[in-house]
């Protein structure tokens, strides 16, 4: 129960981009069509979902205050957490460069698509947030990291998603001049976070 | 979106670095710029990510600012004297690197220093290592051009980055709770007389939403940023 209860929170209610403006970069500079943007937003949850529960890992076994106590009495007191924004981006940067490999062999196509923003995903801000968070929020557990994860990259989908269908529509109508292209868009989303806010306080 | 920018790049790639004073005109541009016409946040639509949650109220976003003038300019100076050191391939990551280590330096100063508004700012230091303006400004320019130069554009293009943020957040504290940098504007008479503050402000989407009304007003003063579609 704790599980769908978080899943479903950091889907909708903690959504990476409507209630943290995390990952905005990516999401303004892709979301032109739907296409490549489900391409990114796949990406995305990939990444997430494999490199919070290792930054899961890092944190309670080598960075925490005490989290050295398993290599004996000597390491117990050590507090190796300042070095934490160095590793997750470690980890983070050579999990993309695995991620980029692996679309480059099996979906070429995608991979022209993307271009440079798949190099780019790791220094998008939602992956390394999401690390982030985790560390702040304490999980109890490494299954409760990686559902936190999942559930953001999900959410990070279903945002871009949503922002390109409406791009691709917009394209028709008539926006006052200076507010084509990036004012709209930042309209549109400020819109939707707006809806996205009627989630709060749903408890499952 | 962090590529690299590459319309300005010719007309101050190509300059010689000898024989020019320290605020040739050249340099004050690369100061100026960011600051209306090549804004980070509105033109070159770097570093959004960070700028938004953090505008509730000026104090984080004048330390946020002064944060980020202080790892960018570092950063670019650093990068700028290895830039040919680094190998091509594995940039990203030392670049990465680079900016981590700024980035530990600037939040433990704030930990000490001043804690509670580092408690509120919570994860958002730790993101300026992803602010796409960082490496943005480290990809487009610290890798090809001087020590100096470098050190202008990060400044120059932070302080545009921290215009921006201190602009959403003067609204969205005069508007929403009626404070300015913590100290209450908005007299009392007028609360009496009806006035109430919109709380709506003080939620995310409005930032999203103020920032969008600020663009719609640059670009109509200035007309040569519209995009076509």
């Amino acid at each position: 129960m704790d599980y769908i209860n978080l899943f479903v929170k950091s889907i909708f209610i903690e959504n990476m981009i409507f209630a943290y403006f995390l990952g905005m970069c990516s999401y303004l500079a892709v979301s032109k069509t739907v296409k490549t943007a489900v391409g990114l937003g796949f990406a995305v949850i990939f990444v997430l979902s494999i490199t919070v529960p290792i930054n899961y890992l890092l944190d309670n076994y080598l960075l925490k205050a005490g989290a050295m106590a398993w290599l004996g009495e000597d390491y117990a007191a050590l507090d190796l957490s300042f070095l934490s924004f160095i590793m997750f981006i470690a980890v983070i940067a050579s999990m993309v460069q695995l991620v980029e490999m692996i679309v480059e062999k099996f979906a070429p196509a995608l991979y022209g698509a993307l271009g440079i923003f798949l190099p780019l995903i790791a220094v998008n801000c939602a992956i390394l947030g999401g690390s982030l968070f985790m560390q702040q929020k304490s999980f109890a557990s490494i299954g409760e990291s990686a559902v936190y994860g999942l559930g953001s990259g999900i959410g990070w989908l279903l945002a871009i998603l949503a922002i390109a269908a409406i791009r691709e529509k917009i394209a028709y109508s008539n926006v006052p001049a200076p507010l084509r292209g990036l004012g709209i868009t930042f309209i549109i989303t400020g819109l939707m976070a707006i809806g996205f806010m009627s989630f709060m306080g749903i408890k499952l | 979106m962090s590529q690299p920018k590459s319309n300005k790049k010719p007309a101050i790639f190509f300059v010689s670095k000898e024989s020019e004073p320290l605020f040739s005109k050249k340099n004050r541009a690369l100061l100026k710029d960011p600051l209306d016409d090549n804004n980070p946040i509105t033109v070159q639509v770097l570093g959004i990510c960070s700028a938004l949650a953090i505008t509730v109220q000026l104090k984080p976003a004048v330390v946020m600012t002064l944060s980020v003038i202080a790892v960018m300019g570092a950063s670019n100076v650093i990068v700028s004297i290895l830039r040919n050191a680094i190998p091509n391939r594995i940039r990203i990551i030392v670049q990465l690197v680079v900016v981590a280590s700024m980035v530990i330096l600037v939040d433990q100063v704030l930990r000490a220093f001043a804690y509670d508004v580092s408690k509120q700012l919570s994860i958002f230091i730790g993101l300026i290592i992803t602010n796409c303006i960082v490496m943005g400004r480290l990809e487009a320019f610290a890798l090809g051009n001087g020590v100096w130069k470098s050190f202008l554009d990060g400044v120059g293009n932070a302080a545009g980055y921290g215009f921006m943020l201190i602009l959403v957040a003067f609204f969205r504290e005069l508007l929403g709770s009626g404070k300015l940098y913590g100290y209450q504007v908005i007299p009392d008479a007028l609360y009496e007389m009806g006035y109430e503050n919109n709380g709506l402000m003080l939620l995310s989407p409005m930032a999203l939403i103020t920032l969008g009304l600020i663009i719609w007003v640059q670009r109509a003063r200035n007309r040569k940023l519209i995009e076509k579609n």
